[in-house]
């Protein structure tokens, strides 16, 4: 079935690889995602902080976009997806008038994980699975947005999500127990108040070490982003020597399903995922 | 100001019972200077210019841990994007001038895209800006090493997007906004 979909402004930015990632995955999957045509920035923290009006009448625009394209719409970011969702409650409600578009509210908003891991997909997945990846030991990192509030985003298990560890299951990785995964990492204050980021984001490094992770895998560009872009800066500052690569979700599917651009994708990252896969047997060594 | 917390924006305070569940949750205490339980006392005693030049508010990162848990349901983090916007509209300088400026920039950077942000120059305004107010060289070295090493990578373009189609509409939602702009 089509779906239309809202890639938000930093898949055509700094999270390109996200992008790509996500394109890979879903021709393998012969899933047609269909991009919104016109789709407009959501407003993101900027506008939901400064300027409510901004903060519904964006998103609101890419919601009657895509009603009136007719498909549900999917969006990998997990900002994008609440600031979406958000704009479809306004709609329901007192605020509509002012909003001045026209939604009836007919369509479902999906984030992406949701969207590639609901059932029966997960389970399709399964017998596609070229190479399991054995012994990879991960801990899912949900960050905020995608799952909270619930009476914003209509997730029921927006304390404890489990859809990450379900997929790695699926995909034969260790996914890792850890109480960090819902917890901020603070992206939209990365830029303003770095400092902030390197508390935050050291935390999360170092309650995953102490899981026994060896790596993140994110369902959040800003996420990645943020535990990725920061990672050196936080080691030289607490000086230690971390080094956990950041995988975006839909890179590990591809992976495991034989994609060919996967090594292109992870080339990206700013801390290299290469080698940790390349010690588990996951991936040939560079020529 | 409780009440017309409560007009402007049906985000009631008074069934606050102040059993401190969203300071109790909040990653950011570490940064704040008043709690959010505290915020929300505050708002229901009117001492409105303490949380307008406060720092808290900024520093909130609308992670919205304290909105899903509060037992009455208030929406604490809503609160806090409403005091924000209400310091601007006064003419507060914010506490937290840097974070200010970075969403006045965000804001500005669509409108002025025609409807997309173009990170790049996001940051690169956000970077003068910054240089200009507090000149810190390490910063600085920091931000540009990590900007080539995304350019390297081929993931910093530095032209914008194209302007969409309805631009002239995402300028009509500016229009009506009213975002200040000092």
């Amino acid at each position: 079935m089509k779906v239309s979909y809202y890639p938000g402004c930093s898949l055509e930015g700094t999270a390109l690889d996200y992008a790509a990632s996500i394109a890979g995955v879903t021709r393998f999957l012969e899933l047609e995602l269909a991009e919104l045509e016109d789709w407009n920035c959501c407003g993101a923290s900027a506008a939901h902080s400064i300027n409510h009006h901004l903060a519904l009448a964006l998103p609101a625009r890419n919601l009657a976009l895509a009603e009136a394209a007719g498909c549900d719409v999917v969006v990998p970011c997990a900002l994008c997806f609440n600031r979406l969702k958000a704009a479809e409650k306004a709609l329901a409600g007192p605020e509509a008038a002012r909003l001045q578009v026209t939604y009836q509210g007919n369509i479902k908003i999906w984030d992406l994980l949701d969207y590639l891991t609901q059932e029966p997909r997960l389970e399709k997945l399964l017998p596609k699975i070229a190479q399991p990846l054995t012994d990879l030991k991960a801990v899912g990192y949900y960050g905020c947005l995608v799952a909270r509030p619930p009476a914003v985003t209509d997730k029921s298990d927006y304390e404890n999500p489990q859809n990450l560890e379900r997929l790695l299951e699926v995909l034969g990785a260790t996914s890792l127990d850890w109480s960090f995964k819902t917890d901020c990492c603070g992206a939209g204050l990365a830029v303003a108040r770095p400092d902030i980021i390197d508390t935050l984001v050291q935390r999360l490094y170092e309650r995953a070490l102490a899981a026994g992770a060896e790596c993140f895998v994110v369902s959040c560009q800003m996420c990645q982003a943020n535990l990725d872009l920061s990672q050196e800066r936080i080691s030289k500052k607490f000086g230690k020597d971390y080094h956990l690569p950041v995988f975006y979700f839909t890179e590990l599917i591809a992976l495991a399903l034989g994609h060919p651009q996967v090594p292109l994708w992870l080339s990206k990252h700013l801390v290299d995922p290469r080698p940790l896969l390349q010690s588990k047997g996951l991936m040939a060594p560079q020529a | 100001m409780v009440e017309q917390l409560a007009e402007e924006t049906h985000l009631g305070v008074s069934s606050c019972y102040q059993c401190k569940k969203c300071s109790s949750g909040c990653p950011l205490t570490f940064a704040m200077d008043l709690l959010p339980d505290q915020v929300i006392r505050l708002a229901l005693l009117g001492q409105e210019e303490r949380l307008l030049g406060s720092r808290t508010i900024w520093v909130c990162s609308a992670c919205e841990t304290c909105t899903t848990r509060c037992p009455n349901g208030i929406d604490i983090a809503g609160v806090m994007d409403w005091l924000k916007e209400e310091a601007l509209r006064q003419g507060k300088t914010a506490a937290q001038p840097e974070v200010a400026a970075f969403h006045r920039f965000f804001l500005e950077g669509i409108r002025d895209n025609g409807g997309r942000l173009a990170e790049s120059r996001l940051i690169r305004r956000f970077t003068l800006f910054r240089l200009w107010r507090r000149p810190d060289v390490g910063a600085l070295l920091d931000n540009l090493k990590i900007g080539w090493q995304l350019w390297r990578r081929g993931r910093l373009r530095l032209g914008g997007p194209p302007a969409l189609q309805g631009k002239v509409e995402i300028g009509r939602l500016f229009a009506n906004s009213r975002l200040s702009t000092p």
